[in-house]
């Protein structure tokens, strides 16, 4: 979200990106060879040059920018809303249609860009034009806003009635067509810049008055200094040949294709599209007897992934326990408790994980190496919340390269697996006007101590999870079919349409 | 390098907090002094434009070398590598819930872990908590100052924490009691000279993340950064921390990667044109994207340090607002400001496809914790989910 001072001379700089690539827009369609075929539109007796329909400008955008049509209208739309091709008839309705209603373009005098901020002084000139010419039939808010001007700037009120008199004299003395056109795009270019109800045309910005005095060379070279002792340092970096990381990033795709759930899917379904929630209550955190089975292959991903899964976690804590190495794991819980605790405990902390994991003859010794423990032990002197990273560090490496690949090939990972359930894939429901109740989940915050409510019974989810008879457990692994996507979902429309 | 733990000391160096404007006296100034007596003024005028253009100039003979070396390990392209990747079929999403509720503009949103609540903050003030699934609204809260630009729910559910216009973050914990003023238990972490823009939790309860406006600073119970930044305009700083130290800062055109327990920075880009609305890092922590107001969404790889990929096309005109990646990361969700989200394929660059139903432009785009769906809020003061 933006929010700007002022820039030198009013402008905001996305803004202008943005007015000039809509130009070039504009400019391409006006190209003789490549451009719109314009033709002369009639309206009431006299006929106006060089005038499009709807239907042209979006046909041409399709073409050009090789777009559907909804989105053609759409940026044909944004054209006409900030002023580059007004309608003739209706011309308050900002809009483009999609038919034969009439357009013209916008001369590039009053652009937006070119004539940015629009001043109260030209609006006077112009309500006073407009005033005299049709003497006194202005709109109501017109009128409104032609009265505000005047108490405004009463001052320069005889200028401003006297610049109208005269741009009146001279457009009497151009042909009607020519003063009709300049008519038309004057009064398009006033009710962009002042709607007669406030449009946020998404140029809203906040202006803030800069506490700041203006640049301090002084500033200026400590900052230079600060930039050329950055480059000197990223000099100095290892940077890794592009081939390796780009095909990380196709490795990493690949691998996490089949959990994500917008790409494929998810099983049973995905609740949004169904209003089931049986994806979540079979994936909860921790409460659910048999995981489903892509939850435990992800555990298999990276260590990372089984240490943030609660149940992993829980899992790997069960088989360290066997292999007589818990401590690693609660030492490593304990740091990171440490780490993201509050400030207030870090020191009560430190010494609790000192007493128990690291003082000679603690009941829950970790192995670390003499170098790291010095160091660990000296900074816990001065504890803070990083004064235990080098031995987490060291314990991480030790699990990640030793405990967890032998985690892996365990029996215990591996009954994990076959026992895990692949739920099967719900149907959509064939009439789709039917949706699902949709119940609320007990809220994360925890409720105060009164009694639950009776018979409620859409608020509580059970502890036990009673998986629905549509559920089939897969012992093995196979070719299942995957919940509807939203890459499925348009085939299965389109089959289900012939 | 293993990006969760760094062995960075940390170091509250007072020293280097950048106050603004405070003159201080350069060491290499004499060096440079010369010897006809002129008046002190010009004197002084002369060695400071002297050294200001010797710094110049080594400043900039430095970043071209280091542009060289970047360059140097480059051999492949992203869509190269991609040409044997499947390409993405025809997509369809649609709109699956509207979150209607508030007064004003919407400025910022957070998923809760549990998938499907989010909270929701705006220009009228409000901040309200909804179970997206159902649309109801659970929680709602009045902060005494409008211009709420930054929200975020902590990772136990238990609490959110907003900020904006009142110069500081406020923690509010929920509570199921209807007749409890939510407001009377909250607490503050008060900052002093100018606005939130961003915060975010940790991963627990007990911290969160700030990053103010102007100064470029993030805060963090105990760190403060120092960046030096453009004095004639205001800063924005939009920040994403994927991991507990790592930071990824949006501001002007740069994008910066901060480690947040020493307070350096460690990497720098400046490829965007315009200024970068909002930065998001990349499901497995080695790039990110960032999204600018040129139009373009960019990739970064923070290995290879340097810019691997561009969205853009030439018909979207309008910058882009938010940006988030699909679970898998393989695709990148822009909310733009003319109303639409463009949906890109961010391994062979091309756009996937783009959903309209917003009927204003998008503030604030975020998939969901599990990746079922991503949300989005809009200056239409409502909120969409899309699955």
């Amino acid at each position: 979200m933006t929010i700007n001072t002022l820039a030198k001379g009013g402008w905001h700089r996305d803004q202008m990106a943005c007015f000039r690539k809509m130009e070039k827009v504009i400019v391409a369609m006006q190209d003789p060879d490549m451009g719109m075929k314009m033709r002369n539109q009639r309206l009431l007796i006299t006929v106006i040059p060089h005038a499009m329909t709807g239907r042209d400008v979006i046909n041409w955008l399709m073409q050009k920018y090789n777009m559907c049509e909804e989105e053609a209208l759409h940026l044909g739309g944004m054209l006409v809303r900030y002023g580059y091709i007004y309608p003739l008839k209706e011309p308050r309705s900002l809009v483009l249609r999609a038919d034969e209603s009439p357009y013209r373009f916008q001369t590039p005098y009053f652009w937006t860009s070119t004539r940015w901020p629009a001043t109260e002084l030209d609006y006077a000139i112009y309500l006073a034009k407009k005033n005299i010419r049709k003497q006194g039939e202005l709109m109501e808010y017109e009128k409104e806003r032609y009265s505000v001007l005047h108490k405004r700037i009463n001052h320069t009120w005889d200028f401003v009635v006297m610049q109208a008199r005269e741009q009146l004299r001279a457009s009497k003395q151009r042909r009607k067509a020519d003063r009709i056109v300049l008519e038309c795009q004057e009064q398009a270019y006033w009710l962009i810049n002042r709607p007669p109800v406030s449009l946020t045309l998404s140029t809203f910005r906040i202006y803030f008055i800069a506490h700041f005095v203006c640049v301090c060379v002084c500033v200026c070279t400590f900052c230079l200094c600060l930039q050329i002792e950055f480059c000197r340092r990223a000099l100095g970096r290892n940077r890794v040949k592009s081939s390796i990381c780009l095909e990380g990033f196709v490795k990493y795709s690949e691998q996490y294709l089949s959990h994500d759930p917008i790409m494929q899917g998810c099983l049973p379904s995905n609740p949004w599209i169904s209003d089931d929630t049986a994806h979540w209550t079979m994936n909860t955190e921790v409460r659910v007897p048999i995981p489903s089975r892509l939850r435990v292959e992800r555990w298999s991903f990276s260590f990372m992934e089984l240490l943030n899964d609660a149940m992993g976690r829980r899992e790997f804590m069960t088989y360290l326990e066997k292999e007589f190495s818990a401590e690693n794991l609660c030492f490593w819980q304990a740091c990171e408790d440490i780490r993201h605790g509050e400030n207030s405990r870090i020191v009560e902390k430190v010494e609790e994980v000192y007493k128990n994991f690291l003082a000679p003859g603690a009941a829950r010794w970790v192995n670390i190496d003499s170098k790291t423990m010095d160091k660990t032990l000296k900074g816990i002197q001065h504890p803070h919340r990083f004064v235990m990273d080098d031995a987490q560090m060291h314990i991480y490496f030790l699990m990640k390269k030793d405990s967890f690949p032998r985690y892996l090939k365990s029996d215990l990972y591996k009954n994990m697996l076959a026992k895990a359930i692949v739920p099967q894939e719900v149907k959509k429901s064939v009439f789709p006007f039917m949706r699902r109740q949709r119940h609320s989940s007990p809220s994360p915050v925890p409720t105060l101590a009164q009694p639950a409510p009776v018979s409620d019974a859409r608020a509580e989810k059970p502890e036990r999870v009673d998986l629905p008879s549509s559920i089939v457990c897969v012992g093995h692994h196979s070719n299942h079919r995957k919940g509807s996507s939203a890459f499925t979902e348009f085939k299965a429309r389109t089959s289900l349409s012939t | 390098m293993c990006k969760h733990y760094l062995y960075s000391i940390l170091c509250i160096s007072t020293s280097l907090c950048f106050k603004p404007f405070r003159c201080r006296s350069l060491p290499a100034q004499r060096k440079y002094m010369r010897s006809p007596p002129i008046p002190e003024m010009a004197t002084q005028e002369v060695q400071l434009s002297e050294t200001l253009a010797h710094l110049k100039t080594e400043s900039d003979t430095l970043k071209g070398k280091l542009e060289e070396e970047r360059a140097k390990l480059h051999d492949v392209e992203l869509h190269q590598v991609a040409e044997k990747v499947e390409g993405l079929g025809q997509f369809v999403m649609k709109t699956r819930r509207t979150l209607k509720g508030h007064g004003n503009k919407v400025l910022c949103m957070d998923w809760c872990k549990d998938k499907r609540r989010i909270v929701s903050s705006s220009q009228d003030g409000k901040v309200i908590v909804w179970d997206a699934f159902t649309t109801n609204k659970e929680h709602a809260v009045t902060m005494p100052c409008t211009w709420v630009m930054a929200c975020a729910y902590a990772p136990s559910g238990c609490a959110v924490a907003c900020g904006g216009l009142d110069n500081k973050c406020s923690v509010y914990p929920l509570s199921l009691d209807k007749n409890e003023n939510l407001a009377a238990k909250k607490k503050s972490v008060a900052m002093h000279t100018n606005y939130l823009s961003a915060c975010s939790f940790t991963n627990s309860d007990m911290q969160v993340r700030l990053s103010r406006m102007g100064e470029d600073t993030c805060s963090s119970f105990v760190t403060a950064l120092h960046h030096f930044f453009d004095l004639t305009e205001l800063f924005k700083v939009f920040r994403h921390v994927l991991h507990d130290f790592m930071s990824l800062q949006g501001c002007d055109k740069k994008a910066n990667v901060w480690d947040m327990r020493s307070g350096q920075c460690i990497q720098s880009f400046e490829t965007h044109e315009s200024d970068i609305n909002s930065v998001r890092y990349y499901p497995s922590g080695d790039a990110f994207a960032s999204g600018s107001d040129d139009a373009t969404c960019r990739l970064y790889d923070l290995r290879a340090d340097r810019e691997v990929a561009i969205y853009s096309k030439e018909s979207i005109i309008f910058g882009v607002s938010s940006v988030d990646f699909s679970l898998s990361g393989r695709l990148l969700f822009g909310g733009y400001n003319d109303y639409t989200i463009n949906v890109w394929d961010v391994l062979k660059g091309t756009r996937v496809s783009i959903l309209f139903g917003h009927e204003n432009r998008v503030s604030t785009l975020r998939v969901s914790p599990d990746g079922t769906a991503f949300c989005t809020g809009s200056w239409d003061h409502t909120l969409r989910t899309w699955a």
